[in-house]
C-alpha cells in the first residue's frame, strides 16, 4: 500500500494514497462531529483549507471530494461565520435594491476574484457578486444554483460579503416572483383536493401484498 | 461598420436602460458596432483617495484585460464615473512595477499589457465623429430648444483625467448645437450633484439640485442634459418639491430622439421640438 504524507491542524501523518481529506482525517483518528455531513459532495459541511509544498497558493475544497496529495497541510473548517439579516419574503420586492439594502456590503467588493478561487463548486462567484450589484437577480440565481452554502468564499473575501446569503435571498426572489408560476402544479393540488385521486389510491391501499407486487411490475414506465 | 468595445457600468443595465437603449441608436446610426465587453465587473464607482490604492485598481484593470482579450485599443463608456475609474487605472498601471503588483495579483488572468485608451461619449463625439457629421445625421432638429448642458464635477475633475477644459468647457454645448438646440450654459453647470449620497445623504442631494435647477431654469432653459446615469438620476428624481419642473434627460437618449429612434414616451419636451 502507497502511503502519503500529510499535515493535519499542522501534526504529520501517514496515510493511505487515495483517500479522501476526510476519510485520511478518519485514519488518522479524528472523529468527526462537525465538518462532516452528507459525504457526497452536497452538503458543503466539510469545508477544508491546504497548502501544497512548494506553492503559494491556498486551496480550498470540500474534504469528502478531495484525495490527498504528498505533502499536503490542511485545515477544516467546519463553520463560518456570516451575517443574514431577517427579512419577510413576502414584504420585498425582486429589485436590486433589495439585495443592496438588506447586503450593503455588496458594493465593497473590489472584483479580486479571490472568492472564484475558494469555490469547491467552481462557481463564478464574482461575477454573480457583480450581477447582485446591478440588480440582476436572475443571473445570481443562475450563477449560483449549485451553491452548497460551505462558506469558503465568504472566508476568504476581503469585502466581507456573505456570499451564500446573498444567494439564497436571490434564488428566493425569482422563485417568489420572478420565474412563470407552475400552473400544472396548482392544478394538480386542486385536483388532489377535490379527491380525484381517491378512488385510485384507496384501491391500491386495499391489494395484498402479492397483487400489490405484481402490480408494481406492471406499473407504466417512461422510457 | 467601426467596432467599439463598450463598458456600460452598473448604471445603465438597472435603472438607466432608456438611456443605454437611446445612445446604443445614436451609435448605430453614426456607424458604430457597438460590442459590450463578456463578464464586466463594476468599475468601483469613486476611485480610493488612499495613496496605497492598488486594490481599488485591481477591478477596472481587469475590465480592461477583457478589452484586450477582444482584440481591442479602446473602450468605451458612457458614466462619467465609469470613465473616471477606468481612465485613472489604464492611467495608474503605466507605470512597470505596478502594473508588474496588479498582474501578479490577478493571477487568473492573462496579464495586462497596457495601451487600452479610455473613451467617454463625449470624447467620441468630438474627437472621432466630429460636429459636422453629428448635424448631418440630424433626423428631428431640437429646433431652437433651450437646452442647458450640465456636466457635473467628475467629467472635468481632476484636471489630467478632464474630457474638456475644467474651467471653460465647451463639447456638451457644442453637440447641443450640432443638433438644432440653443445651448445655456448656466452658472452652476459644473457644479456636484451629490453623488453617491443619494443613497445614505439624500438630503444633500435634494439640497444641491434644488440650487443647480434654479440656476439653470434662471438661465432661461427648456431642458437640462447630462452624460452622467447618476447625474441624470439625482437631478431627475432627488429634486426638491418647490424645484423647477425642468425635465432633465441623458444626452444619449437625445442624440438616439434626434437620430430617429422610435420616440420613447418620457422624452417630453422633445416631441414639441419638431
Ligand atoms: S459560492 Fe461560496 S458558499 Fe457557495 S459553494 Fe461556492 S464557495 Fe461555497
Ligand atoms: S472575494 Fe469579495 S471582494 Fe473579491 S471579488 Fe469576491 S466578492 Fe468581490
Ligand atoms: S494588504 Fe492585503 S494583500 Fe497585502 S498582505 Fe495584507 S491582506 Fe494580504
Ligand atoms: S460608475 Fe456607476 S454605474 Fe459606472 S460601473 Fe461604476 S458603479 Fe457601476
Ligand atoms: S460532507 Fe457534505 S459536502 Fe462533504
Amino acid at each position: 500500500m502507497n502511503e502519503v504524507t500529510v499535515f493535519i491542524m499542522g501534526k504529520g501523518y501517514h496515510v493511505p494514497e487515495g483517500l479522501t481529506i476526510m476519510k485520511a482525517m478518519e485514519y488518522a483518528g479524528y472523529r468527526l462531529g462537525r465538518g462532516c455531513g452528507c459525504r457526497g459532495g452536497y452538503c458543503g459541511a466539510c469545508a477544508t483549507v491546504y497548502r501544497l509544498r512548494g506553492d503559494y497558493r491556498l486551496y480550498a475544497d470540500l474534504a469528502c471530494q478531495t484525495p490527498v496529495q504528498d505533502g499536503m497541510y490542511i485545515a477544516q473548517i467546519p463553520f463560518t461565520p456570516a451575517e443574514r439579516p431577517p427579512y419577510q419574503l413576502a414584504d420585498l420586492q425582486p429589485r436590486g435594491e433589495t439585495l443592496l439594502s438588506l447586503f450593503p456590503e455588496l458594493a465593497r467588493c473590489v472584483a479580486c476574484n479571490t472568492c472564484t478561487k475558494a469555490c469547491p463548486q467552481k462557481l463564478e462567484v464574482m461575477d454573480a457578486v457583480q450581477a447582485a450589484l446591478r440588480g440582476d437577480i436572475p443571473q445570481v440565481a443562475e450563477l449560483t444554483f449549485d451553491c452548497v452554502s460551505c462558506g469558503l468564499c465568504t472566508m476568504r473575501c476581503p469585502a466581507e460579503i456573505s456570499h451564500h446569503h446573498v444567494w439564497q435571498l436571490a434564488r428566493r426572489l425569482n422563485g417568489a416572483y420572478l420565474t412563470p408560476r407552475a400552473l400544472h402544479v396548482q392544478k394538480r393540488v386542486q385536483e388532489v383536493a377535490a379527491g380525484v385521486f381517491k378512488a385510485d389510491l384507496d384501491a391500491l391501499l386495499s391489494l395484498g401484498k402479492d397483487a400489490l407486487v405484481a402490480a408494481y411490475k406492471a406499473r407504466e414506465i417512461e422510457s | 461598420m467601426k467596432k467599439l468595445a463598450y463598458f456600460p457600468g452598473c448604471a445603465m443595465k438597472d435603472q438607466a436602460r432608456p438611456d443605454e437603449a437611446g445612445t446604443l441608436h445614436a451609435l448605430a446610426a453614426l456607424g458604430y458596432e457597438v460590442a459590450e465587453i463578456p463578464r464586466w465587473n463594476c468599475c468601483g464607482t469613486v476611485h480610493s483617495l488612499a495613496k496605497d490604492d492598488l486594490m481599488r485598481h485591481v477591478g477596472p484593470v481587469r475590465n480592461l484585460i477583457r478589452v484586450q482579450g477582444m482584440g481591442e485599443k479602446r473602450v468605451l463608456t458612457l458614466c462619467a464615473m465609469c470613465y473616471g475609474t477606468l481612465k485613472r487605472s489604464a492611467q495608474f498601471v503605466r507605470e512597470e512595477e505596478r502594473l508588474a503588483r496588479i498582474n501578479a495579483f490577478l493571477d487568473t488572468e492573462e496579464d495586462f499589457r497596457g495601451g487600452i485608451e479610455v473613451v467617454h461619449l463625449l470624447t467620441l463625439l468630438r474627437d472621432e465623429v466630429g460636429y459636422e457629421k453629428l448635424a448631418s445625421r440630424v433626423k428631428r432638429t431640437l429646433n431652437g430648444l433651450k437646452v442647458a448642458t450640465y456636466y457635473g464635477c467628475v467629467l472635468l475633475r481632476p484636471r489630467e483625467f478632464a474630457v474638456d477644459d475644467p474651467d471653460r468647457p465647451e463639447v456638451m454645448e457644442r453637440v447641443v448645437e450640432a443638433l438644432g438646440g440653443a445651448p445655456v450654459p448656466f452658472p452652476e453647470r459644473m457644479e456636484c450633484c451629490g453623488a453617491y449620497l443619494t443613497v445614505g445623504r439624500s438630503d444633500i442631494v435634494t439640497d444641491r439640485v434644488g440650487r443647480i435647477l434654479r440656476s439653470a431654469r434662471g438661465s432661461g432653459a427648456d431642458l437640462v442634459v447630462t452624460t452622467c446615469p447618476l447625474c441624470q438620476f439625482n437631478l431627475a428624481e432627488r429634486r426638491p418639491p418647490v424645484a423647477p419642473t425642468l425635465p432633465v434627460l441623458y444626452l444619449g437618449q437625445v442624440l438616439g430622439w434626434a437620430f430617429g429612434a422610435d420616440e420613447p414616451a418620457n422624452l417630453f419636451p422633445l416631441g414639441g421640438a419638431r
